[in-house]
């Protein structure tokens, strides 16, 4: 079944790829339904090259299917070249997954939408790239994907493009993007003047074999660390992300949350091997970089009212986690996490969707509440994503949040503190979210009339094609954490299947005190999720408490804008004098040169010649001076 | 070779010319007529040459010689190879494009001739394999595109054509005294005077301090061309004043051959020269990168912003020549095609903006996606090849480019690649300008491309889709030459090209 592996980005292709023609003619609802069979005929695909995997014994789970030739000159040779293996197929089974049922949500939820089969186009293209870029069996093939996936990102971040802060929050994605592929461009660069090939596997097995010196690897991996920051928005260049809600709500859930953003801990793990060949500071770093991401995130949901901004700092924050499991060699968790956030995460941005779509497109959540009544499929499934969030037992976010804790804590003790902060605060505003949309008292009645209903406006809950995958999303995000169970080492399902990826890089805790003593750290996480939630209702539902949410963090540590201040002030500055001083110092000289010899010559002719033929008769004298120069030289 | 194929590609235009000369000036439909003909021609003539030349080959295919002034050694010598092939079929299947897509609006018969006059010129350059009519060719060109730009151009078309011939005039003086001066040299090795490119590179040794001075003469020439950071100024203002169909030429083709003399001119007559002189070229390059770039953001003028640009995707070409290796030449090769193709559409564009809206200017475009979303379509794929997306054309010459630098010129290649965030900075900023947002009172009549303007358009989304998808067969042809040029630098200078072992 592995070599039918081609049809798996062959169907959103093909499906972008007729919508690009006959989407109008298709219109609503059917170029929907036509998309959404893509990534589902994708997924059928990919549950039966699982199943291959699955049947075949451990170290024979590894199969590359190459297309044709992509480019080749001399020493090079990069193929178009798919590779089947446990962590690809886990990835295209979640994205095909997901990406399925976010394509039936949007046919609800684009209805309507003028421009309704353009979207579904630019959807399937999504998760083609997507598919390209976990599936690529060397770094070029990924990269395709990685800025496929960006490209749709930029089309459909500003797909209601006559919005100026849609239009401007697309460019900016785009561009800041940019700045992390200058980082996987060079490792590529790197990895082929090292060893002469960009495949992954050529790369590793250098890596394991001792064949890259650590300098290189740490470079290599660093590098490639850049570009993840840019993909899965980490300090410094996460800015783009919280702007990129301006677009339609399945894509948030869709890109922003569960599968684009991940890209980057994917290729941290797919490149594991490297990233444990370098010095022992460089998988630090990343540690660092993900837990200082978790945490500033963190503190800055707690103070946004707009219901997807809350969502858009806690996927920052997630994903930092997810790094800071790659930095403690943990990617077994890393990936376990990666998957229970795209159920949970998914849920959450969908059910937001629900909501925004059921207030008639209002997104402040101070002017919503007591929605669960009125909206109770989007509550309930609203609030399982919450406890799975929030770090509950037995929902699924819980035991992939408590994978990471134990491996940070083997790793460095500090950084487990902050990971543990993080998890009180993600608890809190979560469950400070959960209250103010769907408990409390109605305030959409009072901006009633904001909505042009006049008073008789009423929130009303979402058609049956959007509550099917909040439905879908919820069950996975309460039995989610059963592929990875920490009891027992049989039930470590995830990592028994990812051990032929990730087994030689993964760190080694079993002899930590983390590891004997985990039912402690697991304690301790239930105690501070629950010490978050309590606090919240305290402050939010029974408001004993008064609220903390300072203009700092609302405005996001005041970060995005200093960038857009130094951007737009110095930075402009900048390259307006470079501008001005083409046009008048290069070109400047240019003309000067003209002028001057234009005058010297009108001295010395003062008849009415066309300045051509002056010149024509300067150079023929200059010519005749060089070259006798050049005979002379030459012959003597 | 039964038929002078190479002959037929210079003179099918000529006669076309000719043949229009002899019209009458009101007759316009025969005048277009007659200019579609002999173009077409002669892009099937490519089109035939390209499928007839054997894939693999490095020397010279299809080559046409005959003497002309016998006793200076100055021949009709034509020939194509690896590095010329796609340029060759670019120019071929550039112009009747240009022929039938965009209108003169007023004096087709004179345009006609001076557009297949510089046809015929760009043909010659990039077949000549003799010093003396390369020059003949490489000083034709600028009369034709002169007159385009002085009589079709916009409002300050006499001073950008001035400047531009006067600017590449003296530069041709540099390289017209090397070329004298390299002919009379190399007499002493090869034992007669020749002009012959094969003949003086193969047999001469010049000294290294004569070489070098040369070599200079010829750069010189070429780097304006190019054009190559700081001579570049004259390129946005003859690309701004250029009617659309001069503009796409100038930038499909023309510069190229600056880029294209610098290899065979320059690398392949002057190796050792060209080791030389490989750290001042790879640093004017780069910064021609990041300063075209730069540039580009700021400019006020949708068509200026553009023609920034190519300083940008020049210097990527000018990177790959001299890193002197096999993949940063074949990519700046393949970049030279793709940069045509890319740019060439996007001044097309650019074009069918102004001839709606009457003006170019950023600030006052705006929202027209949102009235002609097809044309906004073509003009996004456009603008991805541009910023080198993966899977479009753009990214492979650039990316060979870069890989391929690489290992002889890594921090060079550092700075260059800054140049691909910069190149996503001003396309998209511009786009978000002229394309998003609520379309103005002035733009809500932008009307969608017509079916003709759509077709033609095609033609180059659906080279620069296949370009980028599949290049093995462009580069399967273009690497063999690059490798024996390569290997003739080798064997001229000290120069070892660094070994990368090839990995699976």
């Amino acid at each position: 079944m592995t070599n039918a592996l081609w049809l798996l980005p062959a169907f959103p292709l093909i499906g972008a790829l007729v919508l690009m023609v006959f989407g109008r003619r298709l219109g609503e609802p059917r170029s929907g339904w036509f998309a959404a069979a893509m990534p589902i005929a994708s997924f059928l695909v990919t549950v039966s090259v699982y199943f291959d995997l699955l049947s075949r014994p451990s170290e024979e789970r590894h199969e590359v299917v190459t297309l044709f030739s992509w480019i080749p000159v001399g020493a090079l040779h990069i193929d178009v070249a798919l590779l089947a293996d446990p962590l690809s197929i886990t990835m295209a089974l979640f994205i095909t997954g997901i990406g399925s049922l976010i394509h039936l949500y949007a046919i609800g939820y684009m209805h309507g939408d003028p421009k309704f089969s353009k979207f579904f186009l630019y959807l399937n293209m999504f998760v083609f790239s997507m598919l390209m870029l976990v599936l690529g069996e060397n770094l070029l093939v990924t990269f395709l994907g990685w800025e496929g996936v960006g490209a749709c990102s930029y089309f459909l971040i500003s797909f209601w493009h006559t919005r100026n802060s849609a239009a401007v929050a697309g460019k900016k994605a785009f561009v800041t993007n940019r700045i992390g592929d200058f980082g996987v461009m060079t490792a590529m660069f790197l990895a082929f003047s090292a060893i002469g090939s960009v495949s992954y596997s050529s790369i590793n097995e250098a890596a394991h074999t001792g064949a890259i010196a650590p300098v290189t690897a740490t470079a290599i991996g660093l590098l490639l660390f850049v570009g993840a920051c840019g993909k899965s928005a980490q300090l410094p260049l996460y800015l783009w992300l919280p702007d990129a809600m301006e677009g339609p709500t399945p894509v948030s859930a869709l890109i922003h949350a569960a599968t684009m953003v991940t890209s980057g801990v994917f290729l941290m793990t797919r490149m594991s091997p490297v990233l444990h060949a370098s010095y022992e500071w460089a998988p630090m770093i990343i540690a660092c970089v993900g837990a200082a991401t978790a945490l500033y995130a963190a503190t800055i949901a707690v103070a946004q009212n707009d219901i997807k901004k809350v969502l858009a700092y806690s996927t920052v924050s997630q994903l930092g986690y997810m790094f800071l499991a790659v930095g403690s060699g943990a990617y077994v968790a890393a990936i376990f996490h990666m998957v229970t956030h795209a159920f949970f995460k998914a849920l959450l941005f969908l059910g937001s969707g629900s909501v925004i779509h059921g207030m008639h497109h209002e997104q402040d959540m101070r002017r919503m509440g007591a929605l669960r009544k009125l909206m109770p499929v989007t509550a309930i499934t609203f609030i399982i994503g919450w406890l799975a969030i929030a770090g509950v037992p037995p929902f699924a976010g819980f035991w992939s949040k408590d994978e990471i804790l134990l491996y940070v804590y083997a790793n460095n003790r500090g950084l487990y503190v902050v990971g543990l902060i993080t998890a009180l605060l993600t608890a809190y505003y979560m469950t400070r979210q959960v209250i103010m949309v769907f408990y409390g008292e109605a305030k959409w009645k009072d901006h009633a009339h904001d909505h042009g209903a006049h008073g008789d406006f009423e929130p009303h809950e979402s058609p049956k094609i959007m509550l099917f995958p909040l439905v879908v999303l919820s069950v996975l995000s309460v039995i989610g954490g059963a592929m990875q169970l920490p009891f027992t080492k049989k039930l470590h399902f995830l990592e028994h299947w990812l051990a032929p990826v990730v087994e030689e890089s993964e760190a080694d805790i079993h002899k930590t005190w983390a590891y004997e003593n985990k039912y402690i750290l697991l304690v301790i996480a239930v105690v501070i999720a629950i010490t978050g939630i309590i606090g919240a209702f305290a402050v939010y539902g029974k408001k004993k408490v008064k609220a903390v949410e300072p203009r700092v963090l609302e405005q996001a540590w005041f970060y995005d804008a200093g960038a857009a201040k130094l951007i737009g002030g110095p930075g402009r500055a900048a390259f307006n004098a470079i501008a001005w001083a083409d046009a008048h110092i290069v070109d400047g000289a240019v003309n000067g040169t003209a002028t001057t010899v234009r005058g010297i010559a009108s001295q010395i002719r003062k008849s009415q010649n066309g300045f051509t033929r002056v010149y024509a008769a300067l150079m023929a004298i200059g010519a005749v001076v060089l070259l006798a120069w050049f005979v002379y030289r030459g012959v003597a | 070779m039964s038929i002078p194929i190479l002959t037929l590609l210079v003179l099918v235009p000529l006669f076309g010319a000719a043949a229009i000369s002899f019209l009458a000036k009101t007759n316009e439909a025969l005048v277009k007529n007659v200019a579609l003909v002999s173009s077409i021609a002669t892009g099937l003539l490519s089109v035939w040459m390209l499928i007839k030349f054997p894939t693999g080959s490095a020397g010279f295919e299809f080559v046409s010689k005959h003497s002309w002034v016998s006793e200076w050694g100055i021949s009709w010598h034509l020939g194509v190879d690896g590095i010329s092939l796609f340029l060759v079929v670019l120019t071929g299947i550039l112009f009747p494009l240009v022929i039938v897509g965009i209108d003169p609006h007023h004096d087709h018969k004179q345009y006609m001739v001076w557009m297949l006059v510089l046809e015929a010129g760009v043909m010659g350059s990039f077949l000549s394999l003799d010093l003396f009519l390369f020059f003949v060719f490489f000083e034709i060109v600028l009369v034709p595109m002169y007159f385009l730009i002085g009589n079709w151009g916009y409002d300050q078309r006499v001073y950008a054509a001035t400047k531009f011939f006067i600017y590449t005039m003296a530069g041709s003086a540099f390289m017209l005294v090397g070329i004298v001066a390299t002919a009379f040299l190399a007499r002493r090795d090869i034992g007669h005077l020749s002009f012959d490119l094969i003949e003086i590179a193969e047999k001469s040794d010049f000294a290294i301090g004569t070489g070098r001075w040369l070599f200079v003469g010829f750069v010189i020439a070429f780097a304006v061309k190019v054009p190559l950071f700081p001579l570049h100024t004259w390129l946005p203002d003859a690309h701004t004043q250029a009617p659309t169909g001069g503009s796409v030429i100038l930038a499909g083709v023309l510069l190229k051959m600056g880029t294209y003399g610098m290899l065979r001119f320059g690398v392949y007559l002057f190796p050792e020269a060209a080791v030389w002189a490989k750290p001042v070229l790879l640093t004017l390059a780069v910064i021609g990168i990041i300063y075209g770039a730069i540039a580009a953001t700021m400019q006020k003028d949708l068509k200026r912003l553009v023609a920034y640009s190519s300083v940008a995707h020049l210097g990527f070409i000018v990177l790959g020549t001299f890193a002197l290796t096999n993949q940063a030449i074949t990519g700046g090769v393949m970049q030279m095609v793709n940069h045509g193709v890319s740019t060439g559409a996007l001044f097309l564009m650019v074009g069918m903006i102004y001839e709606r809206r009457h003006t170019r200017v950023i600030a006052e475009l705006k929202g027209i996606q949102a009235v002609a979303p097809i044309f906004a379509g073509f003009f996004t794929l456009v603008m991805l090849s541009s910023i080198g997306l993966p899977g479009l054309n753009g990214f492979v010459g650039e990316f060979l480019v870069l890989i391929g630098s690489f290992a002889t010129a890594r921090w060079w290649v550092v700075a260059a690649t800054t140049g691909v965030i910069l190149a996503a900075l001003y396309l998209l900023w511009a786009y978000q300008r002229v394309f998003h947002g609520e379309p103005d009172e002035a733009n809500k009549s932008f009307t969608e491309i017509t079916k003709r303007e759509a077709m033609l358009l095609s033609v180059f989304v659906a080279a620069i889709v296949f370009t980028g998808v599949y290049p093995k067969p462009m580069l399967n042809r273009i690497e063999p030459s690059v490798k024996s040029l390569l290997e003739h630098v080798e064997s001229h200078s000290n120069y070892k090209q660094p070994e990368i072992k090839a990995g699976e």
